[in-house]
């Protein structure tokens, strides 16, 4: 295996903070040109792996791999990677151009290829017209391409990002995620990108996976593990999941709902299923397979859609087309066998 | 509850002026064309001229500047030297509280016990050399002994609200441990410092206790020489002088009170 460019190898890294392990055995591989997610809950270890790749925090235990070298004893001033942070602990006494430049300043790069090199970055942020002006200055979001621009104007080998996007409000942070996804292609840069928000993840990655409480649950492409959740967590936590417990006997998933037939045999004989609330069909008559038939108890507009809740479940179906709905309608749900993801818990 | 209101700031006010009236009365009689009484003479500023043409006071006023200046350029070294050390250093938890407490203890001690301990320092010192008789040496090392613990502690505050990160970034941007102390630390915590520098300043300015415990017969200060002066007779020389002390302190303070308050981080 010939190491590539960029190309990380996390090897059974260990991290406990006193009592708490906050990273367990983690083992990673992350492509190079890759843009890779670390997503799950707060206090999930996903900053802790973030900072010990960076080399702000060193593991108990495990190895870090770039490009065929162990990095693990390199300090963090010497590691060719990047960090995007989340406060973006921008210099507030320096103007951005010297925040962009501060990491070639330090290298000692000569003038003459700084000066090109910070104007590259900042011209690919769009921040040629404010490079006087100090970070007070700037609004959240121009902070935010000054803290990016500080970090790629190094070439990283990869950049880190912890959270960049949680101090912005909701509309700014969806352009920027898109931004950010076209960034990355533009630069070819490995990117690893920390978050709690599943909508950002899907978004802007590559591959993604999924952690709780130190250990990573699932990876995979986005749809991969949007499709295929691993189990209740996973299905939980990316998107919306309507979850039914039952047992399995005599080829039928037997629920609270009524009998269901599956496309996959599961390996338990009690145990959980998911379906998506888009995936859930509705029809006035009887479908062929895995009819429930159902009651309207809750109607949630949503502006692009509506979330209807029925009973029995209960459970959670999105509707686009119009339709006029009203509590206490009854209709028919169609779980489509090929639809129910057997989960592993 | 009108009169509770009415009640509070009468109080207020009145707590204000049992804290300001002596020093009001002070700079009153300095301008007081009158040597002796409590009565309105008329304006006058012969006393602080006569002040200016009093060549043992200019003396001890140099003295005063001396030991103040110095005192504080090497407290405020190592004050912040201090603060750094402990702010950044992984130390473990305990570690941390007992340094805490070191550094405030000699905030609360009281000065006269400080004193204390300093002459029998002094008195051990001397032993093994004739720099530690009573003098201004003596004084400089025991003004930076009290001012380092507060220029630490200003300075400390200044670390803290700094933050960790910015730091981070800068070692995440290559910068080594010099660079990041040239480029990034030390411009950050400059308000705090010398806001520290003056608080320091304005304590080895105002010092009575320490200075008169430490002090020889050729270094006396501003404070001891007052405190001299008024148990024989007070003149409305030593009101010019206190009220020049007075005010020096004042804008001090004042302008200490502007640089922690300026350009908060973010």
């Amino acid at each position: 295996m010939a190491p590539d460019k960029g190309m990380l190898y996390l090897k059974g890294i260990n991290k406990t903070y006193g009592s708490v392990k906050a990273v367990k055995d983690v083992t990673l591989e992350i492509k190079s040109g890759e843009f890779f997610t670390l997503l799950g809950p707060s206090g999930c270890g996903k900053t802790t792996l973030l900072r010990m790749i960076a080399g702000l925090e060193i593991q108990d235990s495990g190895s870090i791999i770039l490009e065929g070298k162990d990095i693990t004893r390199i300090p963090a001033t010497k590691r060719q990677i990047n960090t995007v942070f989340q406060s973006y602990a921008l210099f507030p006494h320096l103007n951005v151009f010297e925040n962009v430049a501060f990491g070639l300043r330090a290298r000692k790069i000569p003038e003459k290829e700084l000066k090109p090199k910070v104007q590259t970055a900042l011209d690919i942020l769009e921040l040629g017209r404010m490079s006087t002006r100090f970070p007070h200055q700037l609004s959240g979001g121009q902070n935010q391409r000054v803290a990016l621009a500080r970090a790629v104007v190094n070439d990283p080998k990869v950049l880190l990002l912890d959270e960049p996007m949680s101090a912005l409000d909701a509309k700014l942070r969806a352009q920027v995620q898109v931004e950010l996804r076209r960034l990355q292609k533009q630069l070819g840069h490995t990117f690893i990108l920390v978050t709690h928000d599943q909508d950002e993840a899907l978004v802007v990655s590559d591959r993604i996976a999924v952690m709780k409480d130190g250990q990573i649950i699932q990876s995979g492409s986005p749809d991969d593990v949007y499709d295929f959740p691993k189990n209740r967590f996973v299905a939980e936590f990316l998107g919306a999941a309507n979850i039914l417990s039952g047992k399995f006997f005599d080829g039928m998933f037997h629920t609270d709902v009524g009998n269901l037939e599956l496309d996959v045999q599961p390996s338990w004989e009690h145990g959980v299923i998911a379906i998506r609330p888009e995936w859930i069909k509705f029809s006035d008559t009887k479908p062929e397979q895995n009819g429930v038939r159902a009651k309207v108890t809750e109607i949630i507009y949503r502006g692009t859609n509506l979330d209807i809740w029925c009973e029995p479940g209960p459970i959670r179906v999105k509707s686009t087309t119009y339709k006029d709905f009203k509590i206490g309608d009854e209709l028919w749900l169609e779980l489509a066998p090929k639809e129910l993801v057997v989960l592993d818990e | 509850m009108k009169k509770i209101k009415l009640l509070v700031n009468a109080m207020a006010l009145g707590t204000m002026a049992f804290l300001y009236l002596p020093l009001m009365a002070v700079a009153f009689f300095s301008v007081n064309n009158t040597k002796y009484g409590l009565v309105w003479k008329g304006f006058t500023l012969k006393w602080y001229i006569q002040l200016l043409h009093n060549e043992a006071i200019l003396h001890i006023a140099l003295n005063t500047l001396i030991l103040a200046v110095v005192s504080t350029i090497i407290s405020t070294i190592l004050g912040t030297a201090l603060a750094i050390g402990m702010g950044r250093f992984p130390w473990p938890g305990k570690m941390n509280t007992i340094l805490d407490l070191i550094l405030h203890l000699p905030v609360i001690i009281p000065d006269i016990i400080l004193a204390a301990a300093l002459v029998i320092a002094f008195g051990l010192l001397r032993s093994l050399s004739s720099v530690f008789e009573p003098g201004l040496i003596c004084m400089i090392i025991s003004h930076i002994t009290f001012q380092v613990a507060f220029v630490a502690l200003v300075v400390r505050s200044r670390l803290i609200s700094i933050g960790k990160d910015i730091e981070e970034a800068a070692r995440d941007l290559y910068a080594s441990t010099s660079y990041l102390l040239w480029k990034i630390t030390l411009p950050l915590l400059l308000p705090g410092i010398i806001a520290g520098a003056m608080l320091a300043f304005t304590l080895s300015l105002d010092d009575f206790v320490i200075s008169f415990f430490t002090a020889g017969p050729d270094s006396v200060t501003l404070p001891l020489y007052i405190f001299a002066a008024v148990r024989r007779v007070v003149t409305p020389q030593i009101h010019a002088l206190a009220t020049i002390v007075l005010f020096v302190t004042v804008i001090l303070v004042f302008t200490m009170e502007r640089f922690t308050r300026k350009k908060d981080i973010q």
